[in-house]
């Protein structure tokens, strides 16, 4: 870490939140087949909880732990889990997402939906969290620009 | 049932999810090899056309193709439907994305050598929102689709010219986004009185409430009209769209100007035909008058500010917005004639004005000249390019043989039909006007003379960038001919269910 640093307070306040933060995220996804909730509301939670920290600790902290590959890869994940998870269920005859077609471990169809309506909300949230941190990487000044700018403003 | 059986079943959902899924696998395909991110476009684009035509083929031989998403009832569930109107504008969009995606090779590894990826991911997304704002048979799952579309024409225009492209594709953003609300307060209003998305359904449960003067369902209608001519550029609302056509990328300038304000016409034509009736549209508010009007003088406004502009890609765009008006000249006419006249000009528009964007990027991506008054000589540089910009051209001029006088010519006996003779005096007087800006640039191509004829050598635009502008220079010519083929078969059954009882074929 280096250059401007926020004070303590913030820093450890924020260490603790992420944490709190990014579990709410996941009950808000998980909770998007039964009640008000779903993969968007969770992923804008979870990216926000990320760029909080990132926000705190400087561009370098944040892009170790989301790095563009990664984040490449997760948002093709994403949507590749929500599509796929559409396309099984018309491999098995039904209609694009008609869940209750496919035949998972002999469960009860209402049962079979609301799982797969989990795993579609999952996909959702991966590709909504990584959109929304890659793009406030890309508006973010880099480490140095932000360094010549404190610079800048200390003159 | 044989497993092509199964599959043919959901071709129209496929239509609109290979390219969606396409664009989110493109940074994996590009990071495996960046060379393989045009050919992943190709094939994608490819298979996307076969699906479109294999649609339109369907309607034409059994008829409406009606899809429930999630196996959901249509009142309730998103139903995708797909009737002559719809398969007919997503021939035209799978059509000039592959000629598009052809001509962009060679032209993007030039101007954005760093940004393949995300322009190909944004290029495929593009086509996903365009053909799903025309495949969908719900209005808010058609908003969703439309603000796919237009933030991924944000994105196309904003990789453009430095500095400009930004400036442009904000202004854009601003304009688009206001109309973006509009479409959506009217979907929110139709919803409040009518408890149903599903255009079809709506188009039942209007009718009672237009006898009451229902004041909610004539601001949605109002709604509707400003939020839709702003996406066409329909003339006082064209503001953004000769920034956003001159400063975006070559390749993203041919497929907005192509396709953007094409598909917001087809969803012009949808509301006021399939959501409301066209009686109340053209009888009860008299929006159609308005709408003609406004067209009339948008295609004398747009050729007036045309003949004023030196860089040819600005010169287009203003074309384009005098052309968008003849589109919706048809349209407002509300007569058979006139109205396959004007859908006939959405094909031929996206032909000419595709081939002519495309040739002026051809031109750009050469010798790095955009100003008219630069091209002298070029007719012996490029000879093929040019002959393509001639042949478009006297297309969008409407010299007999070519697609633009079909269209010209059922506009014009359309508006006499109605009896309306001024407006063939403004189409007459804008052909005239076409001349005159198609004219300098002719004449600096071939008669212009720079100091040293001698020197200049033949010297042609790659050949995956000639073959898709040879390829609509070709069509143009050919439906000029033939426009029998689309009219017999797509447009008079079509103009006929449209004007007829107003209920989609």
């Amino acid at each position: 870490m280096s250059g401007i640093q926020e004070s303590v307070v913030i820093r450890t306040v924020v260490r603790i939140m992420v944490p709190f933060i990014e579990i709410f995220a996941l009950y808000v996804i998980m909770h998007g087949a039964s009640g008000p909730g779903g993969g968007f509301q969770g992923g804008v939670i979870f990216g926000a909880g990320i760029i909080l920290f990132t926000m705190i600790y400087g561009i370098k902290e944040g892009k170790q732990r989301m790095s563009n590959k990664l984040s490449r890869i997760l948002s093709s994940t994403g949507l590749s889990i929500y599509a796929g998870t559409g396309l099984l269920c018309m491999v098995f005859g039904g209609m694009f997402l008609q869940y209750n077609v496919v035949p998972l471990l002999s469960l009860d169809p209402a049962n079979v939906s609301k799982i797969l309506i989990d795993v579609v909300e999952i996909g959702i949230g991966i590709t909504v969290l990584v959109i929304m941190i890659s793009l406030f990487f890309d508006i973010s000044p880099s480490e140095e620009d932000e360094l010549q700018l404190s610079e800048e403003e200390e003159q | 049932m044989s497993g092509f059986d199964m599959i043919m079943v959901h071709i129209p959902l496929l239509t609109v999810v290979t390219p969606l899924i396409a664009g989110f696998l493109m940074p994996i395909v590009g990071w495996i090899d960046r060379k393989l991110c045009w050919y992943w476009v190709m094939a994608i684009m490819f298979v996307v056309l076969l699906m479109a035509s294999s649609n339109l083929y369907t309607v034409i031989t059994t008829g409406t193709i009606h899809y429930e998403l999630g196996g959901w009832k249509p009142p309730v569930g998103i139903e995708y439907v797909i009737d002559l109107l719809n398969g007919f504008v997503c021939l035209i969009i799978a059509f000039i994305g592959l000629m598009v995606g052809i001509y962009s090779k060679e032209s993007i590894t030039k101007e954005l050598p760093n940004k393949i990826i995300p322009f190909y991911s944004v290029f495929l997304l593009l086509i996903t929102g365009l053909m799903g704002m025309t495949i969908t048979g719900d209005i808010f799952n058609f908003y969703v689709f439309l603000e796919i579309s237009s933030l991924s024409a944000y994105a196309l225009i904003a990789m453009g010219d430095r500095g400009d492209g930004v400036v442009a594709s904000f202004n854009y953003l601003i304009m688009g986004t206001v109309a973006a609300s509009f479409i959506l307060l009217g979907i929110g209003y139709l919803y409040a009185v009518t408890g149903s998305l599903n255009m079809a359904d709506m188009q039942n449960l209007l009718p009672d409430l237009y006898n009451n003067n229902n004041k909610v369902v004539l601001a949605a209608l109002a709604f509707f009209m400003v939020g839709f001519s702003i996406k066409v550029g329909l003339f006082p609302l064209h503001a953004w769209l000769p920034d956003a056509y001159t400063h975006a990328p070559s390749t993203a300038s041919a497929l907005i100007a192509g396709l953007m304000t094409k598909v917001g016409v087809y969803a012009l034509i949808r509301f006021m035909f399939c959501v409301f009736t066209p009686a109340f549209v053209f009888d009860i508010t008299r929006m159609a008058e308005i709408l003609t009007w406004a067209a009339a003088l948008a295609i004398i406004i747009g050729s007036v500010l045309a003949i004023a502009q030196s860089d040819i890609k600005r010169m287009l765009a203003y074309s384009s917005i005098s052309q968008i008006g003849y589109i919706l000249l048809g349209i407002g006419l509300a007569n058979l004639i006139g109205m396959q006249g004007g859908l006939l000009h959405i094909l031929n528009h996206a032909f000419m004005k595709c081939a002519l964007f495309l040739v002026a990027g051809a031109i750009f991506y050469k010798t790095g000249i955009r100003n008219i008054y630069q091209f002298k000589g070029l007719g012996k540089k490029m000879p093929v390019t040019t002959l393509v910009f001639l042949i478009a051209g006297l297309s969008m001029i409407g010299i007999p043989g070519t697609v633009g006088f079909t269209s010209k010519y059922y506009l014009a006996l359309g508006s006499l039909e109605e009896g309306m003779w001024i407006f063939v005096i403004v189409i007459l007087l804008s052909s005239l006007l076409n001349i005159v800006y198609f004219w300098r640039v002719f004449d600096n191509i071939w008669f212009g003379h720079p100091h040293e004829v001698e020197h200049i050598k033949q010297d042609e635009a790659p050949v995956s960038m000639l073959i898709p502008m040879v390829i609509l220079a070709a069509l143009c010519i050919f439906f000029g001919l033939f426009a029998y083929y689309p009219l017999h078969y797509i447009l008079e059954p079509l103009s006929e269910a449209l004007i007829g009882s107003g209920v989609g074929p």
